[in-house]
């Protein structure tokens, strides 16, 4: 228990975790990374994630473009103007990853059952089950799932180590960062602190609109169990502005399902008995 | 490995204002789907028209008609799953969508209301067959034709429970178009299929499937706004138009002509068909479209108010 020392302490109370255990998450502060992706590397290392031909993108220092099947953590680089003074070169660079939703899509349109909920309030993909149908490709908010079209189209995202997390280790990612840009620990003692570093940076003029992520349990997802601290819009950073799944939306789209299935029966039945007459 | 920018480009890569996107790249993944899936939309929704036919007309009294339905609903009950099974990333593990049962993934239930619904069809083709009780047929043609606008319909569920925003933003009236595809398509195979003279059933059904099909395409299109721009660019919007013109000749055709001559009532189901395969290829296409953009996304999530959430923090 190197680096997660707090794990076993019951910070968190969520029942709904089978076991009861302490939901585990990231905190990625955007302000401090210095785009090394130091965590890209670590990860393909640790979880033998292929290597892709990104090709030269021509978007500053980005080759890797997104989070996906084969990159479960991807270094964003803006590079702009600085849009307090209007002259000199901003940067911002944030490692993205899978958000390990609290209310995750993915998991719940996932039918064979492959994605699944961990101990540690991670949401996890088993390839063993996976049959890669595609669905949580498009349910997924992010982005972030993916198939890996070779060898054979399953879907592949970030398990927050979870192998690691079983012999209390810290994920890949967060051990090689060398700034402690990405933060490992039980989601509410990240949440505290986080909200102390947003204080800090926004003392700095130029970063008055840092914010956090995905902190809040009132977002569209109930929460990210990876949130992030950023300097500018999601959407700058290649990230959604107001992520939204919600269960209680199937009830909806199931009422309307069902009174289009009625015009469909009784369309049918008007046409066939209308001829009786 | 510039994104493609459908709409033109015209804003800069970085600019030095605010900018609304990372590199103009996607935030949602484009669908993974291969070929399979929009032809899976069209027969699976047709098969399912025709179960209903099935049952309906043996309750109204027209046995033929019933039994006819019932034979290409079964076609399309066989052909559905192979294509299903064909766009998974590992076709042997198809067995593993019967693994659980999951109410939250409109797949799950998809699966399953797809198996009930071949079993039920050939089982009750098979009873026929070796002269079971009509109260047996009867039966098992009853559930398939409760399964049918079920099947007819889910997919739209299943489009729509995503996070692409083009599905997402019409998901509550695309069901409406589905079923009124699937009642024209339903309707346009009889035609093709049956002679001329049992057919006013099924010309009604092309009429006022159609009719549906057509109206709420346009609602769905109204209420999407500026996201509906996939619907109306590039190969998404050459198919709506292939759609339309497929769809409103077929239905003319077979109102007109369809009752008096045969050549017209094939020609007429044709195009129907035609136009009601074309909505499945559109509808999917344009979730292709709407995905490579970030602005529909971006735009639709800024543009709403300020999301409530539940704010019970509840773990799915």
């Amino acid at each position: 228990m190197t680096a997660a020392p707090t794990a076993r302490r019951p910070a968190v109370s969520l029942p709904m975790w089978q076991g009861g255990g302490t939901r585990m998450g990231f905190f990625t502060d955007s302000s401090i990374c210095i785009g090394c992706k130091a965590c890209e590397v670590a990860c393909k290392e640790w979880n033998g994630v292929p290597d892709i031909d990104t090709g030269f993108t021509g978007n500053s220092y980005d080759n890797t473009s997104s989070v996906g099947a084969n990159s479960w953590r991807h270094v964003a680089f803006v590079e702009r103007q600085r849009p307090d003074t209007g002259d000199g070169v901003q940067w911002l660079m944030n490692s993205d990853v899978c958000k390990h939703c609290t209310r995750a899509a993915c998991l719940d349109v996932c039918p064979t059952g492959a994605i699944f909920r961990s101990e540690f309030g991670t949401v996890v993909v088993q390839d063993d089950i996976c049959n890669g149908c595609g669905y949580c490709v498009v349910a997924c908010p992010f982005g972030v799932l993916e198939r890996r079209e070779a060898p054979d189209g399953r879907a592949f995202k970030c398990t927050l180590c979870y192998d690691r997390l079983q012999v209390g280790d810290e994920p890949a990612c967060a051990k090689a960062c060398p700034t402690q840009s990405i933060q490992f620990g039980p989601l509410e003692e990240l949440r505290e602190r986080a909200e102390k570093r947003l204080e800090e940076v926004k003392q700095e003029p130029r970063y008055a609109g840092a914010r956090l992520y995905g902190d809040s349990k009132d977002d569209g997802v109930g929460g990210f169990g990876a949130f992030f601290l950023l300097l500018d819009d999601p959407e700058v950073y290649g990230l959604p502005p107001k992520p939204v799944y919600r269960r209680t939306d199937l009830a909806l789209l199931w009422g309307a399902a069902s009174v289009a299935a009625s015009v469909l029966t009784l369309g049918v039945l008007g046409s066939l008995s209308w001829r009786r007459r | 490995m510039k994104a493609e920018r459908p709409s033109g480009g015209e804003r800069q890569m970085v600019p030095s204002g605010k900018p609304r996107s990372y590199y103009g790249l996607p935030i949602v993944k484009r669908p993974a789907w291969t070929w399979e899936v929009p032809w899976y939309l069209f027969t699976g929704g047709t098969a399912g028209g025709l179960a209903a036919v099935s049952i309906l007309a043996r309750w109204t009294g027209e046995a033929k008609l019933g039994r006819r339905a019932r034979r290409l609903a079964l076609a399309g009950a066989v052909i559905s799953p192979v294509l299903l099974i064909s766009d998974l990333g590992r076709p042997e593990r198809f067995l593993n969508m019967l693994r659980v049962f999951r109410p939250t993934s409109p797949m799950s239930l998809g699966s399953w209301t797809l198996a009930g619904f071949g079993s039920s069809l050939g089982a009750a083709e098979m009873a026929d067959i070796v002269g079971l009780p009509n109260v047996v047929v009867g039966t098992l043609e009853g559930t398939a034709g409760i399964l049918g606008p079920i099947l007819a319909n889910y997919t739209a569920v299943l489009l729509g429970d995503t996070a692409n925003p083009i599905w997402r933003g019409g998901r509550t009236i695309l069901p409406f178009v589905f079923s009124g595809s699937s009642m024209a398509a339903a309707g346009a195979s009889l035609c093709v299929a049956g002679p001329t003279d049992e057919g006013v059933a099924a010309r009604r059904m092309v009429v006022l499937g159609t009719i549906i099909e057509q109206a709420s395409f346009l609602l769905m299109e109204q209420r999407l706004g500026p996201l509906a721009e996939p619907y109306h660019d590039g190969a998404a919007g050459r198919l709506v138009k292939l759609h339309r013109a497929s769809s409103l000749a077929g239905a003319t055709l077979i109102s007109t002509l369809g009752g008096r001559s045969r050549k017209a009532a094939i020609l007429g189901g044709a195009l129907t068909l035609a136009g009601s395969a074309a909505l499945r290829q559109c509808v999917y296409r344009a979730g292709f479209q709407s995905a490579a953009d970030p602005r529909y996304l971006v735009d639709s999530q800024r543009g709403a108010a300020t999301d409530p959430g539940d704010g019970n923090g509840s773990v799915t």
